[in-house]
């Protein structure tokens, strides 16, 4: 009994999900997105919550719970960026909407790892679609005559519907370009030069804390806790995720970012393609939202539906967002678009499931199938970045999830009332 | 040979794309008229189909909107119209040949609901934000006509995605928004040159939050629902007083001065003299159903209501009233009135029996309403309602073509409409078809071979923006 007690203690602290037992996918096409490449009849077996095997010859123990697949595409969970999953019910009501903070002081230091809900009815929607993991990402709460030039720190999330924080601070957020020019005073030099007199002043405080806490330093603009969250940026081991878009301005922020000694992670590169082989010189991965094809403002001129291709073809690691907040679920068919415009399958499949993963730092959890991976595991009725196809089962952390949502259950509620016989204007 | 011949025969020598020819501006012509407006047609458009050959398209699977799915069709086209639609038909004499074989053929989709050329690209310029004449609850005397600006480059990434038609209407801050105008997706400089000819008009009217909010926070009526009933049934007493003043006087013989002109009570008047369509941006059931009520309290009907994404709580209702919901597959939770969303909403409202139409509203959309249309359709499948393809294309083209009055014009691949057709790389509901050519009237305007009739917006020339 004690023991037993122990053995799920035990299984909390190592985050297996309650419930966790062996699942076995079988006879399914295996699109492992790993160098196990396609298996046509293959297996794969969860146990404990982790993949234990993966190929066309798996034993599959008698006590397995089995998942036929037969006729049926299995691929990774995928992995949504930029999202705001965990963080969002209703946009227009101001409470449900945690995406970010006018609070003055907190830029830097605002942790999209805390408050997360699980209980969001985005968050089966979402799954719906596929979706197993999520980074939640910050978004400014701009409020009139206040400096703020970091949206935040982004975090890994799980969405079995569990306490979600996977990892904090996977990235640090920022805006430049228009908007963030506009926040630094209205020019893109403006912000340029702002930021690396706050990379010094992080870097000044770093070597100063004690004095600091003394106050035996100079003043400095940003807060205590807004330097402490800079500090992991300046040494390189925390990204910074840029959103930017004019090929001009990535040039700049490849510069900023090799000057600096950052680790960078470009976002939204409408004009990606324009600089495409000075973003894969300097390594710096990029997340893309393929559809983007409108001119939608002057940094944006350059958008084109073969983005997401020609930044692959130059060497250069993308990863695909869906379409924000609500919309997650559409990342599959964005990456279907970047198919339609060239981008090798592989690479659209790669670009919702490893990249990201990779991207952020969990690929040693998450992103493909491979032992020793959390069991995160999606079964299509067809190919995953179709529109006419869906999942037919989830799994995250080797636990078959509901395949319900709200929307689902009010669908179940009304269908009655609409199909023959119609009965008159009350369902 | 006559000057006529010339012209003709100068067009038909167009190199295979008709939207290469740039339209000239409007020189006041004859005035055309678009059915017995309450007042005359003062923008009339200027329009014309160009001059097209025969051609037949061979071999494709046709989707016509108006029948079975079709294999291995023919659609032969002549001078601008559909002359025949079968399988295996024999191609007459003097017909161009395409092969069409492994591909798709549908009519040109149509939107049901859009701001292009009134909300310009580059949307995040505020010059460029013609869409909401956001100064009063009752705006009814304005037209969307007058907003539109033919450079919009959203229009040509429409045409490349099979859109040939669209409904431009007003935004929904008002109660009412003013009135709407269909354009045919061709490139022109006026907005006079994409007006479609013989379309009717919309009124645009808006329930629900957006109207309250934005004048509620003016400290303004409408601040409430009620306060937005309130406003429209105060505008419908206004528009039957001044239909009955007008009337009056013109059954009278027209003696002595007649009632001045109202724009505003003019479209009003215009709805309820069923002359002008009721475009109605209205999302929660319960509010369509008041809507409904109000329609019936002063006589006039719905055409369809847009977004509506609870359209199927009141499903049957809304089949039995014949409105059409114009909607989106993946839209949800954007504000409160939207949260009760669902992708099925269309197919609810198909299996009921109505008209169920997907629409887009913003400019990226509008380039994968059949993407749109195949979500709607693949959670149709989900929930076990059985959908062929071969209805599920009248979601985007013969449901939007009755909306907007023009399905006697266009939105079905049949004899005798104007051969407005798409040929698609693929099955047009897979997320890798593109549109491989695009015919208006017969004309081609898009054909993705061809460099010469893709991009015509004047803001990208020069510009670092691709072509690709």
């Amino acid at each position: 009994m004690i023991r037993a007690f122990v053995a799920a203690l035990l299984a909390c602290a190592l985050g297996a999900p309650a419930g966790a037992e062996t699942v076995a996918i079988t006879g399914g096409r295996v699109v492992t997105v790993a160098g196990g490449g396609d298996i046509a009849k293959g297996t794969v077996l969860v146990r404990d919550g982790r993949i234990v095997a993966v190929g066309a010859n798996v034993a599959v123990p008698p006590d397995a719970r089995i998942i036929d697949a037969t006729g049926k595409v299995v691929t990774p969970g995928l992995v949504a960026s930029g999202t705001a999953l965990g963080l969002i019910e209703v946009r227009t009501v101001e409470a449900t909407d945690d995406r970010g903070s006018g609070a003055p002081g907190l830029s830097a230091a605002f942790d999209a790892g805390y408050g997360l809900n699980p209980d969001s009815m985005l968050i089966p929607v979402a799954r719906l679609g596929g979706i197993t993991r999520a980074i939640a990402t910050p978004a400014y709460n701009d409020r009139p005559g206040r400096e703020l030039l970091f949206a935040g720190q982004a975090a890994a999330v799980v969405l079995d519907g569990t306490p979600m924080l996977m990892r904090r601070g996977v990235a640090m957020v920022l805006e430049m370009g228009d908007a963030g020019a506009e926040r630094a005073g209205g020019a893109r030099a403006a912000e340029l030069v702002a930021l690396r007199a706050i990379f010094a002043e992080v870097r000044d405080y770093k070597i100063r804390r004690a004095a600091y806490d003394r106050g035996e330093t100079r003043s400095y603009t940003l807060s205590r806790s807004d330097l402490e969250a800079l500090i992991p940026v300046v040494e390189g081991r925390m990204p910074l995720l840029v959103s930017v878009n004019r090929a001009s301005d990535i040039r700049d922020v490849l510069e900023m970012a090799r000057s600096e000694r950052l680790k960078l992670i470009l976002e939204g590169a409408s004009e990606g393609w324009r600089v495409a082989p000075d973003i894969a010189a300097a390594g710096v991965p990029v997340l893309v939202t393929p559809v983007e094809n409108t001119p939608a403002s002057f940094e944006a001129l350059g958008a084109t539906l073969t983005n997401a291709r020609r930044l692959a073809e130059a060497g250069v690691t993308v990863a695909i967002q869906g379409n924000g907040n609500h919309r997650e679920r559409e990342m599959r068919y964005n990456a279907g678009n970047a198919v339609a415009n060239g981008l090798d399958w592989r690479a659209g499949l790669a670009a919702i499931t490893i990249n990201p993963a990779r991207i952020f730092g969990l690929a040693d959890r998450i992103g493909s199938l491979e032992p020793g991976k959390d069991g995160d595991v999606v079964v299509w009725d067809g190919d995953p970045l179709d529109t006419l196809s869906r999942p037919i089962a989830v799994l995250i952390r080797g636990v078959p999830q509901p395949m319900q949502s709200r929307a689902t259950e009010l669908r179940d509620r009304y269908l009655p009332g609409v199909l023959p016989p119609a009965n008159g204007d009350k369902p | 040979m006559s000057v006529r011949a010339v012209t003709v025969l100068a067009a038909l020598a167009l190199a295979g794309c008709a939207a290469g020819e740039r339209p000239q501006p409007a020189v006041s012509p004859a005035a055309e008229v678009q059915g017995p407006l309450v007042a005359p047609n003062p923008y009339p458009a200027t329009y014309r189909p160009p001059a097209a050959g025969r051609v037949a398209l061979v071999g494709a699977t046709v989707l016509t909107a108006a029948g079975d799915e079709i294999a291995n069709g023919t659609v032969l086209m002549d001078r601008g119209k559909i002359v025949a639609v079968g399988p295996d038909l024999a191609v007459p004499d003097g017909y161009a040949r395409i092969d069409a074989r492994g591909r798709w053929i549908t009519p040109g989709v149509i939107d049901a609901h859009s701001h292009l050329g009134v909300w310009s690209q580059p949307d995040t310029v505020e010059a460029n934000n013609d869409v909401n004449e956001m100064t009063d609850p009752n705006t009814a005397q304005v037209w969307a006509e007058h907003s539109v600006w033919p450079q919009d480059p959203g229009f040509d990434t429409a045409r490349e995605a099979g859109v040939t038609t669209m409904m431009v209407l007003p935004g929904s801050a008002n109660l009412f928004g003013g009135r709407t105008v269909t354009l045919k997706n061709v490139p022109s400089v006026t907005m006079q040159g994409m007006k479609f000819p013989g379309a009717p008009y919309g009124l645009k009217i808006a329930c629900g939050e957006n109207p309250k909010r934005v004048y509620g926070g003016r400290g303004r009526s409408p601040a409430t629902r009620m306060g937005n009933v309130a406003g429209y049934r105060k505008a419908w007493i206004d528009a039957q007083d001044y239909a009955r003043r007008q009337d009056k006087w013109e059954k009278g013989g027209r003696v002595g001065d007649g009632p001045k002109r109202d724009l505003q009570l003019e479209t009003l008047a215009g709805v309820l003299k069923g002359e002008i369509l009721v475009q109605n941006h209205c999302y929660r059931a319960d509010e369509m159903a008041n809507m409904i009520d109000i329609a019936r309290e002063f006589g006039f009907s719905i055409r369809a209501f847009h977004h509506a994404n609870e359209a199927y709580k009141i499903a049957p209702l809304l089949a039995k009233e014949d409105i059409c919901v114009a909607t989106w597959a993946s839209w949800w939770g954007y504000k409160m009135e939207v949260y009760d969303a669902l992708e099925e909403n269309a197919a609810l409202v198909h299996a009921a029996g109505g008209c169920a139409i997907i629409h887009s509203d913003d400019a990226i959309l509008v380039q994968h309403l059949n993407q749109e249309a195949a979500a709607a359709l693949s959670s149709a499948w989900r929930a076990g309602i059985p959908i062929a393809r071969a209805d599920a294309i009248r979601w985007i083209t013969a449901n939007p073509a009755k909306a907007l009055g023009i399905a006697d014009k266009v939105g079905t691949l049949e004899p005798g409409k104007n051969a407005d057709v798409v040929l698609w790389s693929a099955d047009p509901f897979s997320i890798y078809a593109r549109a491989e050519k695009v015919w208006i009237d017969g004309a081609v305007v898009f054909d993705r071979a061809d460099p010469a009739c893709r991009r015509h917006s004047d803001l990208l020339l020069g510009q670092p923006g691709d072509t690709q």
